[in-house]
């Protein structure tokens, strides 16, 4: 058995009597509230409080098979923890500040190297459409994720509307430019407008839709407004918001992160574990709402559809 | 006054912890204490470097008796910011080969702060200013003055100038994009610095 002796000398009689016992009563209150603290943020879910945008639901579309496996993130995850840039750069940023963003008109030009180059009202845009829904899950290059109910419709329905030239080999899609509406614009944070790309064959892939709705309602302004990309099995910038433009080209389009960074963000931006962001791991993700990180998986899971657009691809070099 | 400025201190922690408990934390709470305790972690360092300067400047000379209190919030926030990444980022990315509570946990977690210290440039100079940060904790007591000597004490804890250069330097390579804030943070140390290097 082990019998604690007493030191001879206790602490009390080293230090000065009065402020050893502030010492104490602090390092008491501060473990008391530090435990707190972390106990309080485990398992407290986020206060479900009525959003100060509208909510209109999208009178018509079809369940579809994608993704009805995966339980989908609160609508609240998904509609205050937002990355767009033209609104803010933190986190709840887009849901403060995209309240002023007109949505109506709004036109899409669709031009460059296409037989029907065309300035669309949106109305006009959308209504050849079938709507769908799709679930996906959404890996975002920042090491998180979530899994979201999209409304939309292929992208590649609208491409055989427009019909690319046999030249065109890129799409690339611009964001809305004005900052009076979109107040991070004010500032050079990135260089504005937005811009993204896709090869025509990922374009021309089934999975990649342009959303107009999600949680069964049309886009809140903080998700793109009126109408945006999503990219299932890319990081989650590639998927460009409130798009006003979409031409087609035969030159490699220069994305927005790519310009910023070169050497932290490429053009494919393809969703791969065993490729590095030079500051930070991309082998797992938390996806929002839990502790515990998940493996995130290569093409974010969708690489039986997709993996054939890359064959004898260096995914590396090509990040 | 004293226990007044103390209680002070403790107040952001207060405030994170009503944000926990109010479900005002975000969509990503882990990561929202994590940028909360590194900026108040800064923000003492910032208080701290800025009582010398402003006693001279205004000759309240009773400031000094905040300055060690204000030293020892930087380094109890920033031990808050470490030990929340410890879990957050490090911990909760385990595999957990077998099980939670095995010893392969406790190597997996040594080894991947290792591994992220190592890497990392902006998590090794995080580590280096929290790192400084600890012998002049240990040291901040009366005793220890009486056993450096205010000389060698001095001289020692000027190692809180290493740590707001890391500081400032840890921001500047985690941010994204917009590079503000990590700038205003390095303006305010090199003008508090700066007092220091030309007064004679
Ligand atoms: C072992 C030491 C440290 C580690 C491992 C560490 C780690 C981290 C991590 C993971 C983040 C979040 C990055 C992200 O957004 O993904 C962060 C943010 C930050 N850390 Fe540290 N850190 C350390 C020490 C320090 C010290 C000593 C300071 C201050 C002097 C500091 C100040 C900050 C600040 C200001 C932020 C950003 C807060 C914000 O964005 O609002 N950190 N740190």
């Amino acid at each position: 058995m082990l019998l604690r002796t007493r030191p001879a000398i206790r602490s009390s009689e080293i230090t000065d009597k009065k402020l050893y016992l502030r010492r104490r009563e602090f390092i008491q209150a501060a473990a008391v509230t530090a435990v707190g603290a972390a106990a309080g943020t485990l398992g407290v879910p986020q206060a479900d409080a009525a959003p100060s945008w509208p909510r209109v639901k999208v009178p018509n579309f079809a369940k579809s098979p994608y993704g009805a496996d995966e339980k989908p993130n609160a609508y609240q995850d998904a509609t205050t923890y937002n990355n767009f840039y033209e609104f803010g750069v933190e986190k709840e940023d887009p849901s403060n500040n995209a309240g002023p963003l007109k949505t109506k008109p709004w036109t899409v030009k669709v031009d460059g190297l296409v037989d029907k180059p065309a300035d669309y009202q949106l109305e006009d845009f959308i209504k050849p459409y079938a709507l769908e829904e799709r679930i996906y899950r959404m890996r975002c290059v920042e090491r998180w994720s979530m899994v979201i109910p999209w409304i939309g419709f292929p992208l590649a329905s609208l491409l055989k509307t427009v019909q690319p030239a046999p030249t065109a080999k890129f799409v690339e899609f611009t964001t809305l430019f004005n900052p009076q509406q979109m107040p991070g614009q004010r500032r050079d944070v990135l260089r504005w407008p937005y811009v993204e790309g896709l090869r025509l064959d990922e374009a021309m892939h089934p999975l990649a839709i342009l959303a107009v709705g999600l949680y069964g309602e049309y886009l809140p302004n903080q998700n793109g407004a009126p109408i945006r990309l999503v990219v299932p099995w890319k990081y989650g910038f590639k998927g460009i918001k409130s798009i006003v433009r979409i031409r087609l080209t035969d030159r490699q389009p220069m994305n927005s992160w790519q310009l910023s960074a070169p050497s932290e963000y490429g053009f494919y931006s393809n969703v791969n574990p065993s490729v590095d962001h030079p500051r930070w791991s991309q082998a797992r993700e938390r996806r929002i709402g839990e502790f515990f990180m998940r493996p995130t998986l290569v093409f974010n899971g969708y690489g039986d559809q997709v993996a054939s657009l890359y064959a004898g691809m260096d995914l590396k070099k090509n990040y | 006054m004293k226990p007044t400025v103390l209680a002070a201190g403790l107040l952001p922690l207060l405030v994170l912890i009503w944000r926990a408990f109010n479900a005002a934390l975000g969509a990503n709470p882990l990561l929202e204490i994590t940028h909360e305790t590194g900026d108040w972690t800064l923000r003492f360092i910032v208080i701290t470097l800025a009582i010398t300067p402003v006693r001279r400047l205004t000759g309240w000379h009773a400031l000094i008796r905040f300055r060690r209190m204000m030293g020892l919030y930087a380094f109890f926030y920033g031990s808050l910011h470490f030990l929340i990444y410890v879990i957050a980022d490090r911990f909760a990315g385990l595999d957990f080969r077998d099980g939670i509570w095995a010893w392969s946990t406790a190597r997996g977690l040594v080894a991947s702060i290792w591994e992220d210290v190592y890497k990392r440039p902006y998590i090794t100079v995080g580590f280096i200013g929290l790192a400084a940060m600890a012998p002049l904790a240990v040291t901040s007591t009366t005793g220890w003055i009486r056993r450096l000597g205010g000389r060698n004490w001095n001289r020692l804890h000027r190692l809180i100038y290493a740590t707001a250069v890391a500081g400032v330097i840890h921001y500047w390579w985690l941010v994204k994009a917009d590079i503000l804030h990590p700038a205003i943070y390095a303006s305010l140390v090199a003008l508090l610095l700066g007092f220091r290097a030309f007064r004679t």
